[in-house]
């Protein structure tokens, strides 16, 4: 099971590590500088960390040397923008930029192909290294699919990449979440898309457009390994599985304390297990009740544990981000932080908790590191 | 030929000496320093080569009108400042 996790945060990167005393918080880097991601390689070894200085630009930097020490290394760059493009589908009165705000998804490729590395953005860009960080392409198939400019922020200025699946079985068959633009996936490495969430339904749109694929606001999307063709989505409006390699969704209804939230980990071996940290839904994003909790399924979303033993239970106001919890490639321990600089950590499955630090910027992922 | 001064809070993430450079208008400018310190130019032009949003750049003192073509002309011996801009926080 893994002893090392890192966390990112929006005054640097930490590492944890388990020793013979339990977890505590071994290396700070970046102290100071926005740190957006993390990835660990399993095939490499190599960290790849993000950060946003906000003024100067979003920067990717690595390390070889287990965080030791750290190089920038390239950024994704989106295409000059032909001066005579006019978008095909204009939504919200204007096209998107052809400039990187954000990267919000960093995902190593299959363990047949050493150096992919995946990457998603905001405004919709999804990159791809095929050298381990040195160098980016855009993925032209779908950013020049006219379906992929009817893409729209949610909460954010700018529709986004967030979640990328590659399955275990198959390398190039990778599934992707987008913050707005619902569930897509290739069979071919990227050379065409298929745009799948049938049955995914958006509170927040028209009656008449509420169950379109491509306006689903997913949140994230996660993959059991054991079952690739299993996939599980927080929603902006529910929970939604999927037991069809992400082509059609059912929705997981009467969820307490809500079916709101960010986070969503599958357990690697068990698609039926799930760990969700609900929240009050999008107009407040607040613990319910001033309780900090998380909700298990281990039948698919039938029934929900709420595990809350070792978490703040009295005026606590944590909310968790899509990619600050996280699971070890057992399914025993999980970890997750909060906006408001908590961390927790659990090595039974979420039935009891360990607080490993309530002093820590806010976090925006929390990541294991997994062998290959 | 016109003098680049860069802010000291970029100097942390890459070296941006003052040096002079030669060029008649601010992209020319840049281009000529770019050249010679690549790993600069991501940290001030965005992916369309545009003046990112919360930076600046004044010339003698005034601060440049075309932020996405930078046409401004650049006279022979003038300083050029690139800095943050505050409305980035």
């Amino acid at each position: 099971m893994s002893n090392r996790c890192h966390v990112a945060t929006r005054k640097g990167l930490f590492t944890l590590e388990r020793g013979v005393a339990g977890w505590s918080i071994s290396r700070a880097n970046f102290l100071g500088d926005n740190c957006t991601l993390v990835m660990h390689d399993p095939r490499s070894g190599d960290l790849l960390a993000t950060l946003n200085h906000g003024h100067f630009g979003i920067k990717v930097h690595r390390s070889r040397d287990g965080g030791a020490s750290w190089t920038e290394v390239a950024t994704p760059k989106y295409p000059e923008k032909p001066a005579d493009y006019v978008p095909k589908v204009p939504v919200e009165g204007k096209p998107a930029d052809w400039s990187l705000k954000l990267i919000w998804a960093l995902v190593p490729g299959g363990p047949d192909e050493p150096g992919v590395i995946w990457c998603g953005t905001l405004p919709g860009g999804l990159f791809k290294s095929t050298d381990g960080g040195d160098s980016w392409e855009l993925n032209r198939p779908l950013w020049d699919d006219p379906r992929r400019e009817e893409w729209f922020g949610g909460g954010a200025d700018h529709p986004g990449i967030h979640s990328i699946c590659v399955d275990p079985r198959d390398s190039k068959h990778v599934s992707i979440g987008i913050s707005c633009g619902g569930v897509w996936s290739t069979r071919d490495g990227g050379l065409r898309w298929q745009l799948g969430g049938r049955g995914m339904r958006a509170e927040f749109m028209p009656p008449e457009r509420q169950y379109e694929p491509n306006i689903q606001d997913a949140h994230q999307l996660v993959q059991c390994r054991a079952n690739p063709d299993a996939l599980w989505v927080q929603h902006h409006n529910g929970i939604f599985k999927s037991t069809d390699a992400a082509g059609s969704w059912s929705e997981i209804e009467n969820v307490k304390p809500s079916a709101f939230g960010f986070a969503v980990a599958v357990h690697p071996h068990d698609p039926n297990t799930a760990w969700f940290v609900p929240a009050v839904k999008d107009e407040k994003r607040i613990a319910a009740d001033g309780r900090v909790v998380v909700n298990r399924t281990r039948d698919g979303g039938q029934s929900f544990d709420t595990l809350s033993r070792g978490l703040p239970q009295d005026h606590a106001y944590d909310l968790v981000f899509r990619h600050s919890l996280d699971i070890d490639e057992n399914g025993d321990r999980l970890a997750f932080g909060s906006t408001t600089g908590s961390l927790w950590i659990s090595e039974n499955s979420g039935d009891s908790w360990q607080t490993l630090s309530s002093n820590l910027p806010p976090v925006y992922a929390v990541r294991f590191e997994k062998p290959a | 030929m016109p003098t680049v001064r860069f802010t000291q809070n970029i100097q942390r993430h890459v070296v941006c000496p003052t040096r002079e450079v030669a060029g008649a208008t601010i992209r020319d400018v840049l281009d000529s320093y770019f050249r010679l310190h690549e790993q600069a130019r991501g940290y001030v032009l965005d992916d369309q080569s545009k003046l990112r949003h919360h930076m600046a750049i004044f010339i003698d003192g005034m601060q440049i009108q075309d932020r996405d073509e930078l046409r401004d002309p650049v006279p022979p011996g003038a300083v050029v400042d690139l800095i943050q801009a505050l409305s980035g926080g």
